[in-house]
C-alpha cells in the first residue's frame, strides 16, 4: 500500500507544537509532533480544528510544508489579518501547545521521487509552501530530477523559505530557483522584477516535449495566468496540476 | 475532557445564518475558485451537452437548443469541502428534470463529464425532483470561466466539487463509479451537513 493511502476514516489526532520559526514577517511554519501519523506524500494538506473553551469550533486546511520523510508535520501559515483561524497559528499559538489535525489529504496534487520527467514549480506567494514540500522530499531522497521553480513574491522580505531555497540550490545544480518580485526589489536585485509573463515562462519553463510534470500553487488570478502561458506555450492543459486559494482563507 | 485550543476565541456567527452553515464551514462574501488544472478554453459553436450511457437515444442540446429550454431562477446556499459556504447565491439555468424529461432509463447512478476530463459522481435520483441544475448565469451575469463557464451543474446539498464546472454532459449507469475527486480522496457522497469531506467519513 503506498504511503499516504488512507482506506479508514481520517479521525482527528491531537499533534504538539515542536517548533514554531517566523518566515516573513506575515508568515509563520508551525513544526508539530504528532502522534502515529500515517505518513504523508509532498502536496498533501491537513485539515486543523480549533476549538473554544464554550466549545466553538473552527476549521482550515493548510498544505503540508514538511518532506514525507520528515518525523514532524510542519505547516507553514499566512496571517491573514481578517481572518479567524490564521491570526491564532501565527500569533498566539507557542511551543508546547496542544492542537488538532486530521489528515493527510488529497490525492492529485501530489509528487512522488524518484520523479520520471522534469519538474516545473510556480508559486505566487504562500502558494510555495505544497512546492516546498516536493523541493524538500526531492532533496531528502537524494533524487535528481530536474528541477524548476519559479516563484513570485512581492517583496524580498516576502520570499519564504528564501534562505533554504539558496543553500538547496547551491548544494545542487539540478535544482534551479527563479523568483520575481511584483511590487518592490532591493538595490543590486538581479532576479525578475514584474508580475509572470510570457517572456518569463520561455525563459524558465521546460520544453513541452517532452511533457514535464508542472504543479502551479498561488492565487486564482496568478494560477490562471501561469497555467494560460503554459497552454499557449504549448504544453498539455492535462499535465498541469493546480491548486489556487482565494482571498479569504481565514 | 474535550480537547481546547488554549486561547482561541474565535468569531461567533449570527444565530440566523449559523442554522445555515453546515459543521466546520465558514461563510464567505467573496467567491473563491478552486480547480485541479487550467481553465478550458470553450468553443460556444462546437459546444453541446449530452445524456446518454444507459438510455436508448442520447439526447444533446447546441448551445442554441440549449438556451432556447425553460429556465428558472435558483437561490441556494453553496459549500465548498474546503470549508467555505457562501449563502444565498442567485442563478440561472435549466432544471436536470427538464433535461431528463421523457428519458427512460433503469439507471441509478450518474457520471457528470466536462471539458478538461473532470467527473463526479451521483446516485441519480439526487440530481432530479427538483434538486439540481445546468446554470449558466451568475448573479444576473454570464457564468464567468472560472467559475464553471459556459455551464456548470448546480448540486446545491452537496459538495461544492459535486458542481462539475464546465459541465459536457451526464452518462447515466447501472453501476456507482467513482468520479476525479472521489478517486482521490474526497466522499463518495459528499453530504456538508453529514460533513462528508473524506473517504471513510
Amino acid at each position: 500500500m503506498a504511503r499516504g493511502t488512507v482506506l479508514g476514516r481520517l479521525g482527528w489526532r491531537i499533534g504538539e507544537v515542536a517548533e514554531i520559526t517566523a518566515e516573513t514577517p506575515k508568515v509563520s511554519s508551525v513544526a508539530i509532533d504528532v502522534p502515529d501519523w500515517p505518513g504523508h506524500l509532498a502536496g498533501q494538506h491537513v485539515d486543523v480544528r480549533l476549538t473554544a473553551d464554550d466549545g466553538y469550533q473552527a476549521q482550515r486546511s493548510y498544505s503540508i510544508a514538511s518532506a514525507p520523510e520528515d518525523r514532524r508535520v510542519t505547516i507553514t501559515v499566512e496571517r491573514l489579518d481578517d481572518g479567524e483561524v490564521s491570526p491564532y497559528l501565527v500569533g498566539e499559538l507557542r511551543s508546547k501547545d496542544k492542537i488538532e489535525l486530521r489528515g493527510p489529504i488529497g490525492g492529485f496534487f501530489v509528487w512522488r521521487a524518484p520523479g520520471d520527467r522534469p519538474l516545473l514549480l510556480i508559486a505566487g506567494g504562500s502558494g510555495v509552501v505544497p512546492l516546498m514540500a516536493m523541493i524538500r522530499h526531492r532533496a531528502a531522497a537524494h533524487d535528481r530530477t530536474p528541477v524548476r521553480l519559479l516563484y513570485s513574491s512581492r517583496a524580498f522580505e516576502d520570499v519564504i523559505y528564501r534562505e533554504e531555497l539558496e543553500r538547496l540550490a547551491a548544494a545542487d545544480p539540478t535544482l534551479d530557483v527563479r523568483h520575481t518580485l511584483t511590487r518592490s526589489h532591493p538595490d543590486g536585485w538581479r532576479g525578475y522584477a514584474r508580475r509572470l509573463d510570457r517572456q518569463m515562462i520561455d525563459d524558465v519553463a521546460w520544453p513541452a516535449q517532452p511533457a514535464p510534470a508542472v504543479f502551479i500553487c498561488g492565487p486564482t488570478s496568478f494560477v490562471e495566468a501561469a497555467a494560460t502561458l503554459l497552454v499557449d506555450h504549448g504544453y498539455d492543459p492535462g499535465g498541469i496540476k493546480t491548486e489556487r486559494f482565494g482571498a479569504t482563507g481565514g | 475532557m474535550a480537547f481546547i485550543s488554549r486561547g482561541f476565541k474565535g468569531r461567533r456567527r449570527d444565530p440566523d445564518s449559523s442554522s445555515r452553515v453546515p459543521p466546520g464551514q465558514h461563510t464567505v462574501n467573496d467567491f473563491p475558485v478552486l480547480s485541479a488544472g487550467p481553465t478550458p478554453r470553450v468553443d460556444l459553436a462546437k459546444w453541446t451537452f449530452t445524456i446518454n450511457g444507459e438510455i436508448d437515444q442520447p439526447k444533446t442540446w447546441t448551445w442554441d437548443q440549449f438556451k432556447s429550454l425553460p429556465t428558472e431562477q435558483i437561490t441556494v446556499d453553496i459549500h465548498c469541502v474546503t470549508k467555505w459556504s457562501k449563502l444565498d447565491t442567485a442563478w440561472t439555468g435549466v432544471s436536470v428534470d427538464t433535461l431528463m424529461e421523457g428519458v427512460e432509463t433503469a439507471a441509478e447512478y450518474v457520471v457528470a463529464f466536462s471539458d478538461g476530463g473532470y467527473t463526479t459522481n451521483m446516485p441519480l435520483d439526487e440530481i432530479t425532483d427538483h434538486k439540481a441544475w445546468v446554470v449558466y448565469e451568475y448573479a444576473g451575469s454570464p457564468l464567468h470561466p472560472e467559475h464553471g463557464g459556459p455551464v456548470r451543474l448546480l448540486v446545491p446539498h452537496l459538495y461544492l466539487w459535486k458542481s462539475a464546472k464546465w459541465v459536457r454532459g451526464l452518462t447515466l449507469k447501472n453501476a456507482d463509479e467513482p468520479g476525479f475527486w472521489e478517486s482521490n480522496g474526497y466522499n463518495n457522497h459528499g453530504d456538508p451537513w453529514r460533513e462528508e469531506r473524506y473517504w471513510g467519513d
